[in-house]
């Protein structure tokens, strides 16, 4: 019952959304909003292997270079920086300043410095979404429990162990959250950068798509970016459940008491 | 208060000026040892020249009043719905249930993937690029209220309804009170949001403002002024980072600060 109940509530908006979705557009004569059914038709006809080995594979691996880079760069970087008081006030107005720029306008500027190759591409992911995880680390590393860092200097703990066990840990909370955000600026820079400048990629396509008059194929790769979206947010959300277990289970102990 | 202690407080802006001149200094001395090409990397005296010349110009004027109408209509509209819809559903548990879900799902769609659509359907004007911040901002601010709404405490609803205080009355002292700082994170969070996706979309859109101009002069081969136009956004950010900040200072004063504000996610 309870199950049955859980479940009803989970589906029930979505069916129903896609539903009136689909009731709504049937027989649609509109050139520009397709009916669900060609929609989904012409998804099924637009990302055929192929495609998906042209567009849609460059696409994921330049994000995910781009995001490695910026999540070991971030979270290096931001050890460093934050383990110390003066570095870290010597460097926070401008690490403010430089995570205020909107990253997809650093697109013209690194295809100037560095050409319109993936190589471009990869810097502009990483350098748009480094910040989030950069500051996060800082703030994390900085607001580490005092009575560890104590404990860590009274036993001569240094090195490789602390950095694993003290710094990294007590940041590893601050750094989740900032990578998640990272990855949602990640996406759209990935988008962004292939909508100015690239001959292949999602984004690319997408707006070839658009250009060319081919609506219901443009419709399904905004989907499939949907799609893609959510898979990572998803994809993020068990990972993080996995590495910060251990978090979640202290405050929750913290809550009841 | 002593020399001392005043001096040790001003220490670190000091300190954050000195980086600020630092790094202008690297970039004014880089391009002119040849270390990165001077004709894609100006120097920063050229840049703030650069930023100078876009003062005097009208044009720059319109485009930062095209950007900062472009964010505001779309913030304002997502702060509004986002707080509507975000007490509504937070407020009634079956709404919640039923909405999970679909939240969970409609929120990572990433907005740029709607710049097609938006193109077919109204052009590059600032409709288009409005409708992409409205749904980037609407997610921040709903899930923060959502997460504000549950933060209820319990003690204080049993309170409220062994008083048996009033729909209304429960609405202004118990759940406004209680949701107010994450609808301030959330305006946060979304504005910063919102400014991107403003000059994403004028960059990509090509509806009037900062970002079309940044294209244009990317196209002109005015390299200088790129850096300036682009300079000036990350200036609106920071700017509107720190007044959302002391906003949300200032509103909150009453609030007991012991309250931690929720990890923005």
């Amino acid at each position: 019952m309870t199950l049955l109940r859980r479940t009803l509530l989970a589906l029930g908006l979505p069916v129903l959304l896609v539903a009136v979705w689909w009731w709504a557009s049937a027989g649609s004569t509109d050139f520009y909003r397709p009916a669900l059914s060609t929609i989904l038709a012409a998804f099924a006809d637009t990302w055929t292997w192929d495609r998906v080995r042209a567009d849609v594979l460059p696409s994921l691996a330049r994000l995910a270079a781009g995001y490695l880079l910026a999540l070991t760069g971030g979270v290096a970087l931001g050890v460093l920086i934050g383990g110390n008081r003066h570095v870290r006030a010597f460097l926070e107005p401008l690490l403010e300043f430089l995570r205020a720029i909107p990253p997809p306008v650093l697109v013209p500027v690194f295809i100037l410095l560095s050409g319109v190759g993936d190589r471009t591409k990869v810097l502009v992911i990483a350098f748009g979404c480094v910040w989030p995880i950069l500051l996060n680390t800082v703030e994390g590393v900085r607001g580490r429990d005092e009575v560890l860092s104590d404990t860590c200097r009274t036993y001569r703990i240094g090195g490789g162990l602390r950095l694993w066990h003290l710094l990294l840990r007590s940041a590893s909370p601050r750094i989740v959250t900032g990578a998640r955000q990272a990855l949602a600026i990640a996406l759209i820079v990935m988008v962004i950068s292939e909508m100015i400048a690239a001959d292949n990629g999602l984004g690319f396509a997408v707006l070839q798509f658009q250009r060319g008059f081919q609506i219901p194929a443009m419709w399904s790769g905004v989907l499939l970016l949907g799609l893609i979206g959510v898979l990572l947010a998803w994809g993020f959300r068990w990972a993080e459940r996995r590495m910060l277990g251990w978090y979640y289970g202290q405050r929750a102990g913290r809550r009841e008491w | 208060m002593t020399r001392a202690t005043a001096g040790a407080r001003a220490a670190p802006a000091l300190l954050g000026l000195l980086g600020l001149a630092v790094f202008a200094l690297v970039f004014e001395v880089a391009p002119r040892l040849g270390v990165v090409p001077a004709d894609y990397a100006p120097p920063t005296s050229r840049v703030l020249a650069a930023a100078g010349e876009q003062v005097g110009r009208p044009a720059f004027w319109a485009a930062l009043a095209d950007t900062l109408l472009t964010w505001g209509t779309g913030l304002g509209i997502a702060v509004v719905a986002g707080v509507g819809a975000g007490v509504l559903i937070g407020a009634v548990p079956f709404l919640r249930a039923a909405t999970a879900t679909t939240v969970e799902f409609l929120r990572p769609i990433p907005s740029v993937a709607l710049i097609p659509l938006v193109i077919v359907l109204y052009g590059s004007t600032i409709r288009s690029t409005v409708v992409l911040v409205v749904y980037a901002a609407f997610w921040q601010v709903l899930v923060q209220v959502l997460y504000g709404v549950a933060d209820l405490d319990p003690v204080a609803r049993d309170t409220a309804r062994s008083y048996r205080l009033g729909r209304r009355l429960q609405l202004r002292y118990l759940l406004w009170p209680t949701a107010l700082p994450y609808v301030l994170t959330g305006i946060r969070l979304a504005a910063a949001v919102a400014l991107i996706l403003a000059v994403t979309g004028e960059l990509v859109i090509g509806s009037p403002g900062l970002g079309k101009e940044i294209d244009l002069a990317q196209q002109g081969g005015a390299v200088p002024a790129v850096y300036a136009l682009i300079l000036v956004t990350g200036l609106l950010g920071v700017l509107a980072n720190v007044g959302l900040r002391v906003l949300e200072r200032h509103v909150l004063a009453w609030h007991p600060s012991s309250r931690r504000e929720v990890t923005p996610s």
